[in-house]
């Protein structure tokens, strides 16, 4: 190819017309960007948009698969029904739980991961790299199996090799209460996805400018000073973007607890809340409130993140 | 750095290969294991057997998990394929002409995202049963864009950025006609980022679970997350452990595959596409 002897290019401003003079030429790119970009926005609202709408209003019916004469309409009387049900109230606390728990522990780790990617040699970065994507790239399922596998009373290892441990010995049942059933799903959805906000972290690190590292240096700061003062601040918009993601991302959990407890045991998570409503159940209309619940709390989540940290994602998203 | 300061990077780097492999390499081990062994409470088998392979792709199981397979590929293929070719469109206008929407655009891609996946299912559970989609194709490949599409536009658009269009006008100065130019300058500086988001679109459809186990209900159209799902649940074998075992090293060989190839290209489309200043 010709281009590696090409003078270095300036970045490609969008194309547009010159000077304003002509009016047509506008009119006709934003025709063409619409029609270019059009199908691929329909095709968005069409999956999610329709349907979210349509769960709206079947929530407010009191509609059952198996008995489908008798639907009737009864307004908001299934989110009445939800709300004061405990059961709601305890899955939204163990996925709030799981959500905290994981991506507290996530961000520290994903820090460390990322740190020692930085600064690892350039020949062992590749192995890192490709080690690190694994877990990103195993399905959910296969590492739930995996951990349940691991921790299960008949199959596992943990607890002929941990048995040193206070608290652990043979006859350890993970999956017999809430607590260490959620601390064995919380294990498999640290390992599984921490990888994803170490990379995002490893990105945002390559942003600190090394020339303030040097200056903070030269002035005697201590590396935690530096760590402090120089590389997080700077890194602030990679990290909120990080940890957006995956708060949103760890709230829908459901792959884990579907394989590893099915909800037993006081493990059910919103999102199983609602499928269990819905396809187990098929009473579409207590499955819908509960869906429109969780998209209402996506919701809230996502505006807080955005209103109260002032994340950009706008910019962050390669719109800049 | 010191030689000691090296050491422990070093060090570091193998816990972090350690932390990466280990679940995998006991999955590995436990698909190996007789079923004698299954509830010795060691990492690996006394006596590695690949019986519960031969029980998955030639044996009782096989009927439940090939077919499983063969729609996992399918699904996941032609839902990449359709959200690539849609994001394409999408990602050159918001790259290269100035129109308004361009952000209601991306910001709409974001809230795709970001949707639960369970809120879409309840819907469309009652509504695919109704026309016919239940249990079908088409009926997972629909959902699964929601999945594809948003993140392949992101990434696409960050990766078209990056390209210098003015190229294409310099080929036709040096006598290019345009079909050339596209063909010959930009085509090859595309394909990296096109293929990259690809990779990723297909790892978040191969992913999917959701939606696999709430409408799908035979061999038909389940894909293997959630035909895995079931092998314990409804299963007409003694102990299962063993073949999920081994289903989930089969369904993991491809993405590592994946990964180790492209892992450089993956990386940037991860990272491109979320945090760019």
């Amino acid at each position: 190819m010709t281009q590696t002897t090409l003078p270095p290019v300036e970045k490609t401003q969008p194309v547009s017309a010159p000077g304003g003079t002509t009016s047509d030429r506008a009119r006709s790119e934003r025709k063409l960007g619409w029609l270019l970009a059009g199908p691929a926005l329909a095709v968005m609202l069409l999956v999610t948009a329709y349907p979210i709408a349509q769960a709206v209003y079947d929530s407010l019916f009191d509609f059952r698969l198996t008995d489908p004469d008798n639907r009737s309409f009864t307004g908001l009387s299934n989110y009445g029904v939800i709300l004061s049900d405990w059961l709601w109230w305890r899955s939204l606390l163990v996925t709030g739980f799981i959500t905290l728990v994981t991506v507290a522990v996530e961000l520290v780790l994903g820090f460390a991961l990322a740190m020692v990617m930085a600064k690892a040699l350039s020949t062992i970065r590749p192995v890192l790299r490709a080690a690190i994507l694994i877990p990103y790239a195993v399905i959910t399922v296969v590492s739930a199996f995996a951990w349940q596998f691991a921790f299960d009373i008949q199959t596992g290892f943990i607890n002929s090799w941990f048995s040193f441990l206070p608290g652990i010995g043979e006859d350890t049942d993970w999956f017999g209460g809430t607590w260490t059933s959620l601390l064995v799903i919380c294990l498999a959805e640290i390992w599984k996805t921490t990888p994803f906000i170490s990379l995002l972290l490893l990105a945002g690190l390559a942003q600190v400018p090394e020339v303030l590292q040097e200056a903070a240096k030269v002035d005697g700061a201590t590396w935690w000073q530096r760590m402090r003062r120089v590389t997080l601040p700077n890194m602030k918009a990679a990290i909120m973007v990080a940890l957006l993601f995956r708060t949103l991302d760890a709230f829908r959990v459901f792959d884990s607890i579907f394989i590893m407890t099915g909800g037993a045991n006081a493990t059910e998570s919103v999102s199983f809340l609602a499928y269990r409503q819905t396809i187990s159940r098929l009473e579409i209309g207590l499955g819908s409130a509960v869906s429109v619940l969780l998209f209402l709390a996506v919701v809230f989540i996502a505006m807080s993140f955005i209103k109260g940290f002032k994340v950009d994602l706008s910019q962050s998203r390669g719109e800049g | 750095m010191s030689g000691k300061e090296k050491a422990w990077w070093g060090v570091a780097g193998v816990a972090i290969v350690l932390y990466a492999l280990a679940p995998i390499a006991w999955i590995v081990s436990l698909s190996f294991k007789a079923p004698s062994d299954l509830n010795n409470g060691d990492f690996l088998p006394t006596n590695a057997t690949t019986d519960n392979y031969s029980l998955i792709l030639t044996g009782g199981a096989s009927d439940l998990f090939l077919p499983a397979l063969r729609n996992s590929f399918g699904i996941c293929l032609i839902a990449t394929a359709i959200s690539c070719l849609l994001a394409m469109f999408a990602a050159y206008a918001i790259a290269r002409l100035d129109f308004p929407g361009k952000k209601f655009i991306l910001g709409t891609a974001l809230a795709v995202a970001i949707f639960p996946v369970i809120s879409i299912v309840t819907p469309l559970f009652n509504l695919w049963r109704n026309i016919g989609l239940y249990d079908t194709w088409p009926g997972l490949i629909i959902p699964y864009l929601s999945l594809t599409l948003p993140i392949s536009i992101w990434t696409m658009s960050a990766f078209f950025r990056e390209i210098p269009w003015e190229m294409e006008q310099a080929a036709q100065v040096d006598g290019a006609t345009t079909w050339q130019a596209f063909r010959k300058v930009i085509v090859p500086l595309a394909a990296p980022g096109v293929f990259t988001t690809a990779i990723i679109a297909f790892f978040i459809a191969w992913n999917d679970f959701v939606y696999g186990i709430s409408l799908t209900s035979t061999e038909d159209a389940r894909p293997v997350p959630a035909a895995l799902g079931l092998f314990s649940g409804a299963s007409q074998f003694e102990d299962p452990t063993g073949a999920i075992a081994a289903a989930a090293v089969i369904v993991t060989i491809p993405v590592v595959v994946l990964v180790l190839l492209f892992q450089r290209r993956i990386v940037a489309g991860l990272t491109n596409g979320a945090v760019k200043g």
